[in-house]
């Protein structure tokens, strides 16, 4: 895991411009710095030393030196590849799975990346075939931003290092603010910085001649509806899980460091430390957060699965004020604005982590989205099955089992859950069907925008933006795929990998690992019927059946409880401090553009009462908050005014 | 007293849901869950204003859309309580 940037074209001050681009990496690859600047373009590499300690060095050219990559991530299959291409006559200099990398473009050019077992951002520089090529990994898990001045191409992966480029300026695009108050993030390519994109997953791009071609090398695909079923056992599945899931483990393990787990108390971070546990020779080490509040934390679960695998287990504690304490360095590496305060807790448990010695951490992210873990998925469900009767009384009740952690929502009658669900009016064939009630939700929290906002924003609908980013089979997959395909897709990239996952480790230098993420394994999950995954109204069956001798009975079986943090009155109390008064006071709002001050105020009024409880007032303050924050760490023009002030 | 009734319930729906925005054109008869203006939390604070303000108290089978999801159906439900409780 590393920092990479770069540039192909000309720049006046090659090396100096490196250098800085390097150095705002730093976080990501602590353990060693290198460039590379020839006429044709420059490269900048922060190491993270994990695989190949002594001679993995970056950037790393071929033999004939006309071919010069870094690369950000790690290849788990890289050792079936070298041994393939040393039996094919090829010779290595290091252990390293960059080398490997080098290796494969040498035989496939840029179809190398479908060799590829790995969570990866790579940029390789071709000055014998002049041109310059990118990747990035099927399913996102690593980062890697670009933009072109004057002609010159620049990328790295993360923004702040594009933004050590003379003219590039950081300015926020409004439709990314509307995306990201609609759909939690914004829709790649877009990032919130106007001129910046982002390469998207499972993307190889090829840079030569002053154009750009991106095409994408993998998709998620889903069968067809109209077609036969796979037919295969839910026996048969279950060994079949099980066997590529503890592959999938087995290959992310492998480090010349010690690699650990997190362990959240729920079924997917249990399941993977279990299968890590047992190829840890000098054993696995864990890592936890707990929280004060009880709706939040998760530590009597997490207990019981460290002792029952034996691991060292560490946590660290997230208390009232604590998210307030360090919610602006969590947006200083989001590098977004986020509607939920979730990241923050990983940021401390990341540091933990490092605190601990260690540099990587298998995660059981993706699980829920690959074997439909998520309440939206059984919300989907319910509401097509109230559809189907909608006077129906009774059926509106399954609601309230779905959230039971939700008070407000206990307490309120069928007639009402019926319409706040929708489930009495959204048409069923609507692609975006299973998540209009949580779009419309953070949606409303627009009513805070500013007027000069809103007329900016006329007429775009960032929901229409999805629709028209969907594939033409969309419409051939049944109604669970497609939802599983718009989290794993859009949020998954967007939001869960890069906010809460690549950014809140990497702040610290620390790598996760994610075992359900390997392809093979989503390709399995992809071709089994829906019914294997949500059974009923039981999620991840299928996984669950997997997991039956691998966890306690008490975590195989516990309701899921989603990975939540306080959000508004994270900032009351304790966390009422001096920087969000200012940054949610009337001249700062007003000063930004962005939203309406008074609203503002009046937002904050009501959360310093302790009264907001509501999702819309939640998303509302923590996006408006975490906006300005965004404006105050990042935007050029408020730097330029402080600097000068 | 309608009027009355009618202005307060206004003031607080764009007090408490609106944020003071004087945009946002609230219809008499518009649903406030159509129109995305409040949420399951939001009815919970609604029926905590109704009941403060108006001196009702509103059985669980009385929180529903058909008394609640419109200014007019807030009007008049609470001229039907307060009524009933004059006639008795």
């Amino acid at each position: 895991m590393c920092g990479i940037a770069g540039y192909y074209g000309g720049v006046p001050e090659a090396n100096s411009l490196l250098s800085a681009m390097a150095f705002a990496l730093g976080h990501r690859g602590p353990d060693a710095h290198g460039t590379f600047a020839v006429p044709e373009g420059g490269l900048a590499h922060t190491r993270l030393a994990i695989v190949g300690l002594e001679d993995g060095q970056q950037p790393m050219s071929n033999a004939a030196g006309d071919v010069t990559i870094v690369f950000n991530g790690e290849i788990f299959n890289y050792v079936e590849l070298r041994d393939e291409l040393r039996a094919q006559g090829r010779r290595f200099r290091s252990g390293s799975d960059t080398e490997v990398i080098l290796h494969l473009y040498d035989k496939f050019g840029e179809d190398c990346v479908s060799r590829l077992n790995g969570d990866f951002a790579f940029a390789i520089l071709d000055r014998s075939r002049g041109r310059m090529v990118l990747a990035r990994d099927r399913m996102g898990v690593r980062p890697l931003y670009y933009t072109e001045k004057q002609g010159t191409f620049y990328f790295a992966s993360e923004v702040k290092a594009l933004l050590q480029v003379p003219g590039v300026e950081a300015e926020i695009d409004p439709v990314a603010l509307d995306q990201i108050f609609t759909v939690w993030s914004p829709i790649a390519p877009r990032t919130p910085f106007r001129g910046i994109s982002e390469l998207e997953p499972a993307s190889v791009m090829v840079v030569e001649s002053g154009r750009q071609t991106i095409r994408s090398y993998w998709s998620l695909d889903y069968p067809d509806r109209s077609e036969a079923p796979h037919h295969i056992s839910e026996e048969a599945a279950t060994e079949e899980i099980l066997a590529l899931l503890t592959d999938a483990t087995r290959i992310r393990m492998r480090a010349d460091v010690p690699v650990g787990s997190y362990l959240s108390g729920g079924l997917d971070s249990s399941v993977i430390a279990a299968l890590g546990a047992g190829m840890a020779p000098d054993g696995l080490k864990t890592f936890s957060v707990t929280f004060d509040s009880a709706e939040h934390d998760e530590s009597a679960f997490q207990e019981e699965m460290a002792k029952a695998l034996g691991t060292e287990h560490r946590k660290v504690s997230c208390n009232e004020g604590d998210i307030a304490s360090i919610f602006p360095e969590v947006i200083r590496f989001t590098e977004k604005p986020i509607i939920r305060t979730a990241p923050a807790p990983l940021f401390k448990l990341s540091r933990l982590v490092r605190d601990s010695g260690l540099k990587v951490v298998l995660t059981g992210e993706g699980a829920d989205e690959v074997f439909a873990g998520y309440d939206i998925f059984k919300e989907a469900r319910v509401r097509r099955f109230c559809a189907r009767q909608p006077e129906s009384a009774i059926r509106p009740h399954l609601f309230r089992k779905l959230y039971p952690y939700l008070p407000g929502l206990q307490r309120q009658s069928a007639d009402y859950l019926a319409s706040f669900f929708g489930a009495d009016a959204a048409p069923l064939d609507d692609p975006l069907f299973s998540h209009r009630p949580r779009m419309r939700g953070t949606a409303a929290s627009k009513i805070f925008f500013s007027g000069d906002l809103r007329a900016q924003l006329a007429g775009y609908n960032a929901a229409d933006e999805l629709v028209s980013r969907l594939p033409q089979n969309f419409a051939r997959w049944h109604p669970l795929h497609q939802a599983q395909y718009l989290e794993s897709r859009f949020l998954l990239p967007g939001y869960i990998l890069s906010s809460q996952g690549d950014r809140m480790a990497m702040a610290h230098g620390i790598e996760g690992r994610f075992p359900f993420l390997d392809h093979r394994l989503v390709e399995l999950a992809t071709s089994l019927p829906p019914e294997m995954k949500l059974k009923g109204l039981v999620e991840k069956y299928i996984l669950k059946r997997a997991a039956r001798d691998l966890v306690p009975q008490n975590i195989a079986k516990r309701a899921k409880q989603p990975y939540r943090a306080p959000d508004s009155s994270s900032f009351t109390g304790a966390g009422d401090l001096d920087y969000v008064r200012s940054a949610l006071g009337e001249t700062a709002v007003a000063d930004n553009g962005l939203f309406n001050p008074k609203a503002v105020e009046k937002l904050r009024a009501k959360c310093l009462t302790g009264s907001v409880h509501g999702f819309r007032d939640n998303a509302a303050f923590v996006g408006i908050l975490s906006t300005q924050l965004w404006l105050q760490q990042f935007s050029t023009s408020k730097n330029r005014a402080a600097e000068a002030a | 007293m309608s009027s009355s009734v009618k202005d307060a319930v206004k003031a607080f729906i764009r007090e408490n849901y609106l944020f003071g925005d004087e945009t946002v054109e609230l219809a008499d008869d518009a649903s406030l869950i159509e129109n995305d203006i409040i949420d399951s939390t939001g009815v919970l604070e609604l029926v905590a204003f109704v009941e403060e303000h108006f001196g009702v108290v509103m059985d669980d089978a009385e929180i529903v859309p058909a008394n609640l999801d419109s200014v007019d159906r807030i009007v008049a439900y609470v001229g039907s309580k307060t009524s009933q409780a004059i006639a008795v």
